[in-house]
């Protein structure tokens, strides 16, 4: 009960209170959950509102801005991350988060999400990844997996998915992450750890669409998803051991980098002090 | 320093590059594209030297949004790019005129369509820069005749773009943008330079698009304490996605407004010898050079000439254009492309009265062309 009154005073603290409310995520969808945890981490890390940003680019998870009460932008398809780029460059001292689903951050906006990453530019780009466009109706994304029915795959998907820590992981990023919208704690704790680090931070949230995707496929109500990501998840150290066989299929969650690497504004900072040097 | 001491040969990109660092601009970012590219070379060297920011972006659609994220963090900021990342660039300077968010778009066109030929010339995307994003909205573009008015309009843009909330196109092509020229430089200390609008209300009462007592309303950084909502979406004064009409109607005559009613502000060209004129020659850009020479040409044959030179292209100087060809019964036009700004002037005088003369081939027009569709006329 204590627990649960804090929790509510920390919602009343960071959404906004002028800003027309119910949100327009259908009932049971994970994307809130992702919210909270962002909330709460921010909360723990006692940032102060006036740093943080918080940017999106378009779909449901482009949505979650407008709720916060930071400073919040919500640009256009596949860009959140471009936009986030020059914001970071003239406000480095500026939390600058992005939240982008799969079809944002990895089919439009891929091009954006490993030049963030090679460049290791100190945003965080947390990735709802419901494998499917949510809001156009579920169409297949680049993360739905083989098989799958999907709006615009009516006769099965043929594309393989982007496992996307791992892409982050090899395009450079400083810190990456995965986990789901059921293990809610571990969620926040690596949202937490993404926006401490210097650098890169991508954490990436599985969640599901079970209005679009889910239907399509039979896959259930919301909760039976839910208890899809509970079961089928498995912690990084076990996946380790496990064979490619056995890890078929499950959705593998830790911490897959942490990795101290030069960041961009530091290092823009030094070619700004060499300059001035030059000139004087 | 004396203006001869101040004297230098100077390209037009780098005019260009050099207009921005006076009137203020601390950040581009932007991707190789001739012939645009020596904008962003000098600035990776320029700008750091200043306190200021460059990054060479993955793409043009990145730098455009690169380039708004850092005006919205409070940074004056400028891209540059030819036809082919002007065209990826169109959604996000959509999202600029959406947000009211001041920023400047170099454009030093080649000719097109597709990758067409990347160092020859034209003024092709004349249109492109009025209508090229999708939706209504206004846009300031300028376009340069000479080295030393590359960077005045340069600078001008910055000052457009911070006074109206808007972005700002200049128009350049590839001849003003590879030529140079001797420029002398104005005093650094005697260059205007617009400062961003400011807000002293109360965070908790700022409206960052309110519709009253101002077309205008301040621009708060993020960062500094004014959290507000920016979004693509129609929005309320409040920056809240909206569906309204009564809210999404007044926000977009405001944002028309902001531009037609401050059309005296806006609008630059030179005017000569319009008022004993019997034939008008309009022209912009690089083909305001071969005109002035065809003008001149025909004076010195006895023709009455007169000669507008536009250096604001968008808004279309209509009532400049309506007055100076009012008593005429001749308008020549010449652009290097099929026609595209003629098109507005014989919207507003008629197409009758109108001569175009047209080069689309990848040369530079000539003043021999120009001067024979005066001497059509003058016959």
């Amino acid at each position: 009960m204590k627990r649960q009154q804090r929790e509510s005073r920390v919602h009343e603290r960071y959404l906004r209170h002028n800003k027309k409310f119910p949100n327009i995520w259908c009932a049971g969808c994970g994307i809130g959950i992702v919210l909270g945890a962002i909330i709460r981490a921010v909360d723990k890390l006692q940032l102060n509102k006036d740093d943080v940003a918080l940017l999106s680019g378009i779909g449901c998870t482009g949505r979650m801005p407008v709720y916060v009460d930071f400073n919040t932008l919500h640009t256009t398809h596949g860009r959140a991350l471009a936009f986030a780029t020059g914001l970071k460059m003239v406000r480095p001292e500026m939390k600058v988060i992005t939240v982008m689903g799969d079809g944002d951050a990895l089919a439009i906006g891929g091009n954006h999400f490993i030049h963030a990453a090679r460049r290791n530019i100190g945003l965080t780009a947390i990735v709802v990844n419901n494998s499917t466009y949510g809001m156009t109706g579920g169409q297949y994304s680049p993360t739905t997996p083989i098989g799958a029915q999907a709006a615009t795959a009516p006769y099965g998907h043929i594309e393989q998915p982007f496992p996307i820590a791992e892409l982050a992981m090899v395009a450079g990023a400083a810190f990456v992450a995965r986990s789901t919208v059921y293990h809610v704690q571990e969620l926040e704790k690596y949202v937490a750890q993404a926006i401490t680090k210097e650098g890169f931070a991508v954490v990436e949230a599985v969640s599901y669409c079970h209005t679009t995707l889910g239907r399509m496929n039979r896959w259930g109500t919301a909760p039976d998803m839910m208890r899809h990501l509970k079961e089928q998840s498995i912690p990084l150290r076990r996946a380790e051991q496990m064979s490619e066989e056995e890890k078929h299929g499950k959705i593998v969650r830790g911490v897959f980098a942490d990795r101290d690497i030069a960041e961009y504004t530091h290092l823009y900072d030094q070619i700004i002090a060499e300059a001035e040097r030059g000139t004087a | 320093m004396s203006a001869r001491q101040n004297a230098r040969l100077m390209q037009g990109d780098e005019a260009c590059a050099e207009g921005a660092i006076a009137a203020g601009c601390r950040f581009f970012a932007g991707y190789p594209i001739t012939p645009a590219t020596e904008i962003a070379e000098v600035l990776a060297r320029r700008l750091p030297q200043v306190g200021g920011k460059f990054i060479q972006m993955e793409d043009e659609i990145a730098s455009i949004a690169a380039v708004i994220g850092a005006a919205v963090g409070g940074a004056k900021a400028m891209t540059a790019t030819s036809g082919p990342g002007f065209s990826l660039m169109q959604e996000n300077i959509g999202f600029a005129a959406m947000a009211e968010i001041p920023c400047v778009i170099v454009d030093v066109q080649r000719m097109g369509p597709s990758t067409g030929r990347p160092t020859s010339p034209s003024q092709g995307d004349v249109m492109q820069a009025r209508w090229g994003t999708h939706g209504d909205h206004p846009i300031i573009a300028l376009a340069p005749s000479s080295i030393r008015e590359t960077f005045d309009l340069t600078v001008q843009a910055f000052n457009f773009s911070e006074r109206y909330r808007t972005p700002v196109i200049v128009l350049m092509d590839e001849v003003i943008g590879h030529m140079r020229e001797r420029v002398e430089l104005p005093d650094p200390a005697m260059i205007e330079r617009e400062q961003r609008s400011s807000t002293t209300v109360p965070p908790e009462w700022y409206k960052p698009f309110e519709n009253f007592p101002s077309d205008v309303p301040p621009l708060m950084p993020f960062g500094e304490g004014y959290r507000y909502h920016i979004t693509g979406l129609h929005h309320d004064e409040r920056g809240y996605p909206t569906g309204r009409p009564d809210e999404i109607q007044p926000w977009l005559e405001r944002i028309v407004r902001k531009i037609d009613s401050s059309l005296s502000d806006i609008l630059l060209y030179d005017r000569d010898g319009i008022n004993d004129a019997e034939t008008l020659v309009i022209a912009y850009g690089a083909t305001a050079r071969s005109a002035r020479h065809a003008v001149e040409m025909a004076r010195e044959r006895g023709r009455k000439v007169g000669f507008l030179k536009l250096k604001t292209i968008w808004p279309f100087a209509q009532e400049v254009v309506e007055h100076a060809a009012a008593r005429l019964h001749h308008v020549v036009v010449p652009e290097m492309n099929m026609g595209q700004l003629v098109l507005e002037v014989e919207r507003v005088v008629g197409r009758h009265k109108v001569r175009r003369v047209n080069r689309a081939d990848g040369e530079m027009i000539q003043p021999a062309q120009i001067l024979a569709g005066i001497e059509e006329w003058a016959k």
